[in-house]
């Protein structure tokens, strides 16, 4: 990774359009705002303890247009959204939601971590991000707990069934 | 106008997959001080794990919630920053953005649902500091914790990012301090105090997640805090569930109970510990207990 990020920029990997397509989504308007300050990076407790994790190197080539490097990176998913970077930003860019900007972007391309594959399919089939163990379920009763609300997967199916997202992960599913 | 001492209950997903002993403990406080909560009709995960990958998706996840809550009339309380940060965050941008409204509930009808825009969604701290109020609850302290020394940690969606969730300063947060404090417990300062536990980088980069709980255990360990207290079933989990796992790893030596709020505040109120889960702690908590009772 380290290696890959020294190479040189090419201008013909140069997306000129990509920051224009940021601004217009919903997180990203303030990209253009950022005036490389490094608060961000200084005060991200990932990039602590992180050799590749840069939010401010993330902001720097969505500007740029360095749309592929960006979004078929694995660093882009380090982000633990403690949204420190977005209350603490100077000018007001929410970092955090460009992150997650470029993200939603990333898993249109397919690149998504195999954890958030899991939790879709959950919520899909249970309405629960995680499958609640039968026992459990059970034990409720014992400990003097009302019994677990049920999912609707039906219905929540049909309040997606419109999302592009959604439907690749059904698809994935069968 | 919804209710101050009754709510619909909203579990989210991880506390009844692995966080019962703060359910029950929550429910056990807020019977004592007689608020009334109503479980949902039906549900679904609040959406926040998606938002990384469709915020589209999480945008709708959230707002079938809410409908759902408004047709009961009832405010939602959630135990789950995430789940709260997530809610609260939706309504206000659906309540002040006409065209995301309608667009949200064009999926939403598709399951013969509506958002309207009639409810609110809180925090069980939020609802304790600003429905229920320090008074009552301090009223209802029968066993002050005089002896104990803990140390508080909010997590992240508790405070941040300000703008949605804005009840405390993310920089320098009181409440949950004044909450311990109502018990009669100490409750010390520490560094890096308002620092993000790990836990969303469990599964991306666990030697990431890990470390960041090491510091924050080291930290509190730093100024002999007899117990980390909690409000997030997720930073919960990091540091309960992982604490044996640092001291092993980076070969360090804790022994740091790590307590639900509501399991410190039962105690002051008299209920047993039996009754607040306490044996449901990775970390034995038992030395902590004797020395309080």
């Amino acid at each position: 990774m380290a290696e890959k990020e020294k190479e040189r920029i090419k201008a013909s990997e140069i997306d000129p359009k990509f920051k224009y397509e940021i601004a217009k989504m919903h997180g990203g308007e303030k990209l253009m705002r950022c005036f490389q300050c490094g608060t961000c990076t200084s005060d991200c407790p990932v990039a602590r303890f992180s050799e590749t994790y840069r939010p401010r190197q993330i902001i720097r080539m969505t500007q740029l247009g360095l749309k592929d490097r960006v979004l078929n990176s694995d660093t882009l998913w380090l982000c633990a959204s403690c949204f420190t970077c977005t209350d603490r930003c100077p000018q007001d860019v929410e970092v955090a939601s460009v992150i997650r900007v470029l993200r939603n972007l990333a898993a249109e391309r397919g690149c998504i971590p195999q954890v958030f594959k899991e939790q879709a399919a959950s919520i899909l089939a249970s309405g629960y991000a995680y499958k609640i163990p039968d026992l459990r379920i059970k034990k409720r009763e014992s400990v003097g707990l009302p019994p677990l609300p049920r999912g609707n997967p039906e219905s929540i199916r049909k309040t997606l069934c419109n999302v592009g997202f959604a439907k690749h992960i059904e698809k994935k599913g069968e | 106008m919804a209710e101050k001492n009754k709510y619909l209950m909203f579990l989210g997903c991880a506390i009844p997959y692995r966080v019962s002993a703060f359910e029950i403990s929550a429910r056990k406080v807020m019977q004592k001080l007689g608020v009334e909560l109503v479980e949902m009709p039906e549900f679904n995960c609040c959406g926040l794990p998606l938002d990384p990958v469709s915020h589209e998706m999480m945008l709708i996840l959230a707002a079938r919630n809410l409908a759902l809550a408004e047709q009961k009339g009832l405010n939602i309380l959630t135990l789950c920053p995430g789940c709260a940060g997530t809610l609260k965050k939706v309504n206000k941008m659906l309540k002040e953005d006409k065209a995301l409204r309608e667009d949200i509930n064009s999926h939403l009808k598709e399951a013969g649902l509506e958002f309207k825009g009639t409810i609110e969604a809180k925090h069980i701290m939020q609802a304790l500091i600003e429905d229920i109020g320090l008074e009552k609850i301090k009223n209802a302290v029968v066993k002050p914790l005089t002896a104990f020394k803990v140390a508080e940690h909010n997590g992240c969606h508790i405070l941040r990012p300000k703008e949605y969730i804005g009840f405390d300063d993310p920089e320098d947060p009181k409440t949950l301090k004044t909450l311990i404090e109502a018990t009669g417990a100490t409750c010390l300062d520490y560094m890096d105090e308002t620092e993000c536990c790990g836990a969303p980088s469990v599964g991306i980069s666990d030697k990431i997640a890990l470390q960041l709980a090491r510091d924050k255990l080291n930290h509190v360990k730093m100024v002999g805090a007899q117990a980390l207290v909690t409000i997030c079933p997720f930073c919960h989990i990091m540091y309960d569930t992982n604490e044996l796992r640092i001291e092993k790893m980076f070969n360090e030596t804790y022994g740091i109970p790590i307590l639900h709020y509501t399991q410190l505040l039962g105690l002051a109120m008299g209920i047993l510990p039996e009754e607040l889960a306490f044996n449901e702690l990775r970390v034995d908590a038992s030395k902590i207990l004797k020395e309080a009772m």
